[in-house]
């Protein structure tokens, strides 16, 4: 295995309510080893993205640290790419100058920049909407030109948080095989939040299961099909146990959570 | 094979018709069929008639009006003694010098109040007590009269064109830094957390993404700050000046000279009418240019 690029080690999130002491993460600890596709599912309010916002440094847990590399990195911006559900592309840059944001904010000089977008653009599918702005576009090209801007800006580890949650189906089914293409193309670590169950099985090396209340990983499940996948793969009978297997696991949390709101 | 599935399926549409038709045969003596009501738009030449039809009937019946003494000369005076000041005014009068005097104090108070206005409002992102505690002096200054200050500003800045400007500044300014602060709250909180995300510093927030959103609402207000940048002259005229077409107006209506009044006011809308489409044109000009 290779070694750890990301190690969430111990990390609990505590909100003062008026009602008392929130725990939105209970001592999650999860170590991604290095250019590993990991994936988070679990139901609505597991602190999915508390973990991500911890991660890219703009909420400080209440206890644990973040480690990249082995160094700490707890509480500081700009280690890891984070691309959020919404792609918010600014609508008054070009297609090109919104792809850029990640290397310009970093002092990249904005022509030398440019210069390593446009190959890019052209060889993942957006070729001709260069200069095009992003409400000339569709679902699709907006969220791969997010993509690509968490991409380009240069950090080994990316954070998906359901990029295509809002997609039509048809359309994320290619995004996801876009996705495993660029993934393997760069050798970036990835972490993937999803509601997908499918997704997530499909994308992941290993699928990371959470429970609600107070928001913690119940399982870890490896994921071993081979790679490259193509969608046959998801009507294999391994690809049934596993989805039958996250599904249960699931359910099982949904119900208890019932029990616990009667 | 083909043939009688088509003719089965012609029968059965027929058979659908002639029951929806009766359902509909019974409802049609209890509610008559109603059509879409549809306004028919007339040419625009006809439309253009009847408006220049309008203004000529109002000018021939006031001008008959008053030749026939059923409208008060002395109050009302008359469009012929009105176009005859209006010559007056503009070959041996002040016409120019009065026409430039405003236009200068609306431009000048137009310009000063909305980027102090647009600044102030976008100050307010960097940080939150600070906003907090500005609030409510900013609201009261926006209630307020700001016309009722006027006699003060002119008290303060003197008869000449800075009282002007202040006034036209003190009506612009509020609404430039309350629409500017309205943009500043409409941030995405999202976008922020993309650009942190991406390591960005304040300074990197404020200059790519604060300020190129609100620039559409700063935009937005260009329209009404002119309006009011030109009443503000006006009202700093009327109280004390020397120059300008409120002046005139103040001044002809004290010596009963009201065909002046209305000479005054009319070239006064012009000028109000051609800088409000100057300004909806920059309006239009800029926002092109911000949306790409």
């Amino acid at each position: 295995m290779p070694s750890t690029k990301l190690l969430i080690d111990d990390v609990s999130m505590k909100f003062a309510t008026p009602a008392g002491v929130f725990h939105a993460l209970d001592h999650v600890g999860l170590s991604v080893p290095r250019g590993w596709f990991v994936s988070l599912i679990g139901p609505s309010g597991c602190g999915k993205s508390t973990i991500f916002n911890i991660v890219a440094g703009l909420q400080e847990p209440s206890e644990g640290r973040i480690l990249i590399d082995g160094v700490d990195a707890t509480g500081t911006i700009g280690r890891v790419g984070y691309m959020l559900q919404k792609d918010l592309l600014l609508p008054w840059r070009t297609l090109t100058d919104n792809i850029i944001l990640g290397m310009e904010i970093q002092g990249v000089k904005l022509a030398e920049a440019r210069a390593r977008a446009l190959p890019l653009l052209r060889r993942y599918g957006l070729a001709g909407f260069e200069n095009a702005y992003p409400r000339a576009l569709s679902g699709g090209m907006r969220q791969r030109a997010a993509l690509l801007r968490t991409l380009l800006f240069d950090t080994d580890v990316i954070l998906l948080d359901e990029p295509f949650g809002a997609l039509d189906a048809q359309t994320k089914l290619r995004m996801q095989e876009w996705l495993l293409q660029l993934w393997g193309d760069f050798g970036k670590t990835v972490v993937f939040v999803t509601h997908d169950v499918e997704e997530a099985i499909f994308l992941s090396d290993e699928v990371h299961v959470m429970g609600t209340r107070p928001g913690r990983i119940i399982e870890a499940i490896p994921v071993v099909l081979p790679r490259p996948r193509t969608r046959a793969c998801t009507t294999t009978p391994d690809f049934m146990a596993l989805k039958e297997r996250c599904l249960h696991l699931l359910h099982s949390q949904a119900v208890s959570s019932i029990e616990d709101a009667a | 094979m083909t043939i009688p599935q088509t003719s089965a399926k012609i029968v059965a549409t027929n058979t659908v018709a002639t029951w929806t038709a009766d359902a509909t045969g019974g409802a049609a003596s209890a509610k008559p069929a109603r059509r879409l009501p549809v306004q028919k738009d007339w040419p625009t030449w006809a439309i253009v008639t009847v408006q220049i039809g309008i203004l000529i009937g109002v000018i021939a019946f006031w001008e008959i009006g008053a030749n026939t003494g059923f409208i008060d000369k002395f109050f009302w005076s008359h469009p012929s003694a009105i176009y005859h000041t209006l010559t007056i005014f503009f070959t041996t009068g002040d016409a120019f010098t009065d026409i430039a005097f405003t236009f200068r104090s609306t431009i000048l108070g137009f310009l000063i109040g909305t980027f102090a206005g647009s600044a102030l409002g976008l100050s307010f992102w960097w940080s939150k007590n600070y906003a907090t505690i500005a609030q409510p002096y900013i609201i009261c200054f926006e209630s307020l009269p700001k016309l009722a200050l006027a006699p003060l500003i002119v008290l303060v800045f003197g008869i000449g064109i800075a009282s002007k400007i202040a006034v036209a500044t003190a009506l612009t300014l509020v609404v430039s830094t309350l629409t500017t602060f309205a943009g500043v709250k409409a941030v995405d909180p999202d976008g922020e957390k993309l650009f942190y995300s991406l390591g960005a510093s304040r300074l990197q927030v404020f200059r790519k993404l604060v300020m190129p959103s609100c620039l559409p609402w700063i935009i937005s207000v260009l329209r009404v700050n002119i309006g009011l940048a030109l009443t503000g002259a006006i009202v700093g005229e009327f109280i004390a000046s020397q120059h300008g077409l409120g002046r005139t107006i103040i001044y002809a209506g004290q010596t009963y000279d009201i065909a002046l009044v209305w000479v005054a006011v009319s070239v006064l809308s012009a000028l109000a009418i051609a800088m409000y489409v100057t300004v909806s044109w920059i309006e239009r000009m800029l926002h092109r240019g911000v949306k790409g």
